[in-house]
């Protein structure tokens, strides 16, 4: 089987821009993809782009030729819509199809454009992900959904506020050197503990920020790459992705994410490593108590002991694993459709040495995706390798 | 629901049953239970589903108090949400009749349509027994 290599990566700030569309925000992300990849856009065959509210936020539908156009290709284009991980899927679906030898180079990416709803208006937006029904209507938020789960983390296994302060702490520290973050500063403990309430016991630096923005990837055949010498060192390896029910109070477990675990443990085996071999991760920390979840649902830390992975400096950036060396969502920020195929990027170039926070993986030939939709009702995980 | 609209088929018969005190769920053959509207067991696949009473109380296992609502709450902010297990079936509601301080896991609660502050619409809520 031929691996699927990365060959460019590329992403807008990430930030308040209200006013950009989100066919803008897209062609620009595009091409930086393609000056970084060296592929002329005509040899695309295919374009998946993910995107979650765009009848929200734009008014509008159909947006996959709406973006290839953006992008100046000329080759057919569909939309996965997965809630956060609408990229993520939209990667997978990638994947499959040059693995499959119907395509040789995918364009994928995806974008969003939340500022313009207002702060009201994107929280509105956002819960469309929970069950309108059940959870909606009785006042749940996305924030509020993630509190919850906090809530009986805490219960279960322990941990207090502060524990999850260090992971804030921590990726606002990653973020200082990434131009592309949201947030270039950093914070401390007290600041997140200060902090005004969201949701209980989340606060305000508990939660990443709503962000404009777009990400685009250049991805090709190994044989492709081979053809035209692409500088593309870093490949996808492995592939996963899980489901649960929508609503939180129908899963399993309130304090686990059993769908990240099912893709994780599937991308795993795809790709022929486990946990122990993983270098860094970039995880959906839409919420910090999402990066606890994330990194034990990956294996990375045993269930009931990520609460205190940060704190202890396991996953600092000088830590054992570094986990989220872009500074995650929650200094980066999270534009929701781009969030998918922009943690593919940064693992690709924190690899290849091209990353402003490589100094901290050098040597590293094993890094992880995990994108998280709702609260964690899908999920994609994707292994990726250094293989030149 | 206000006067002028759409009522959701399931759901919104459901809500009337909950407001009389006659709150059921979903039963398999297979005794999983779970929330209309529906005609497929999640668990197992069976379409055999019948409307079951829903045992008259449950305990709350989650809760989180909310700052910062969707329009829809606004002036009902902040209120208490919690996760409550009823035992076939948990379900989500809004805390009333308590000061949002005193919601706490293990706090034995019933079923209570309420209506929301800002909208008038009917929200499903829990209040301690």
């Amino acid at each position: 089987m031929s691996d699927v290599r990365v060959a460019g990566t590329g992403q807008t700030a990430f930030g308040n821009a209200p006013e950009r569309t989100g066919r803008d925000l897209f062609a620009e992300a595009s091409i930086a993809a393609f000056e970084d990849s060296g592929v002329p856009r005509a040899d695309v065959d295919a374009v998946f782009y993910g995107n979650f509210m765009g009848e929200l936020a734009e008014h509008q539908g159909h947006q996959g030729p709406l973006m290839a156009e953006a992008a100046g290709v000329d080759a057919p284009a569909t939309r996965y819509e997965a809630a956060c991980a609408s990229s993520g899927a939209a990667v997978r679906d990638a994947v499959f199809r040059i693995r499959s030898g119907a395509a040789d180079v995918v364009l994928v990416g995806g974008v969003e454009r939340m500022t313009n709803l207002g702060t009201a208006g994107a929280t509105e937006a956002l819960a469309i992900a929970a069950d309108e029904l059940w959870e909606v209507r009785a006042g749940m938020t996305f924030p509020g959904a993630y509190a919850l789960m906090a809530q009986a983390y805490f219960a279960e296994y322990g941990g207090e506020h502060e524990d999850l302060a260090h992971i804030a702490v921590k990726n606002h520290e990653n973020a200082l050197p990434n131009d592309k973050a949201q947030y270039q500063s950093a914070i401390e403990i007290a600041d997140v503990l200060e902090a005004p309430q969201v949701s209980s016991p989340l606060g305000l630096y508990d939660s990443c920020p709503l962000s404009d923005g777009a990400s685009a990837l250049v991805l090709t055949s190994e044989a492709y790459a081979e053809d035209n010498d692409l500088e593309a060192p870093v490949a996808i390896t492995g592939t996963g992705q899980g489901g649960d029910r929508l609503a939180l109070h129908d899963r399993d477990y309130l304090a686990r994410s059993p769908a990240a675990r099912k893709a994780g443990e599937e991308a795993y085996a795809d790709a022929g490593v486990d946990a122990g071999d993983v270098d860094l991760a970039e995880v959906h920390d839409c919420f910090t108590i999402a990066e606890v979840l994330a990194i034990e649902a990956l294996d990375l830390e045993p269930v009931g002991e990520g609460i205190t992975a940060a704190r202890d400096g396991r996953t600092t950036a000088d830590g054992e694993t570094p986990i989220n060396l872009s500074g995650g969502l929650k200094a980066k920020g999270h534009p929701v459709g781009a969030t998918g195929a922009s943690q593919i990027g940064e693992i690709a170039t924190l690899l290849a040495g091209t990353h402003p926070n490589s100094e901290f993986v050098e040597g590293a030939t094993t890094g992880v995706a995990h994108n998280a939709g709702g609260t964690v009702a899908s999920a994609t995980v994707h292994v990726m390798e250094v293989v030149e | 629901m206000s006067e002028n609209a759409v009522r959701d088929a399931g759901f919104d018969e459901w809500l009337d049953a909950a407001s009389e005190g006659e709150a059921y769920y979903l039963e398999c053959p297979e005794g999983h239970g779970s929330l209309p509207p529906r005609r497929v067991c999640p668990d197992c696949g069976s379409t055999d589903l019948e409307e079951t009473p829903l045992p008259e109380s449950g305990e709350i296992e989650t809760f989180t108090v909310t700052h910062i609502p969707t329009p829809a709450f606004e002036e009902d902010a902040p209120y208490a949400t919690a996760i409550a297990n009823f035992g076939p079936v948990r379900i989500t509601g809004q805390v009333v009749g308590v000061d949002v301080d005193a919601v706490e896991n293990g706090l034995e609660v019933e079923l209570e349509v309420t209506v929301s502050e800002t909208t008038g619409e009917r929200v499903l809520g829990f209040s301690p027994v």
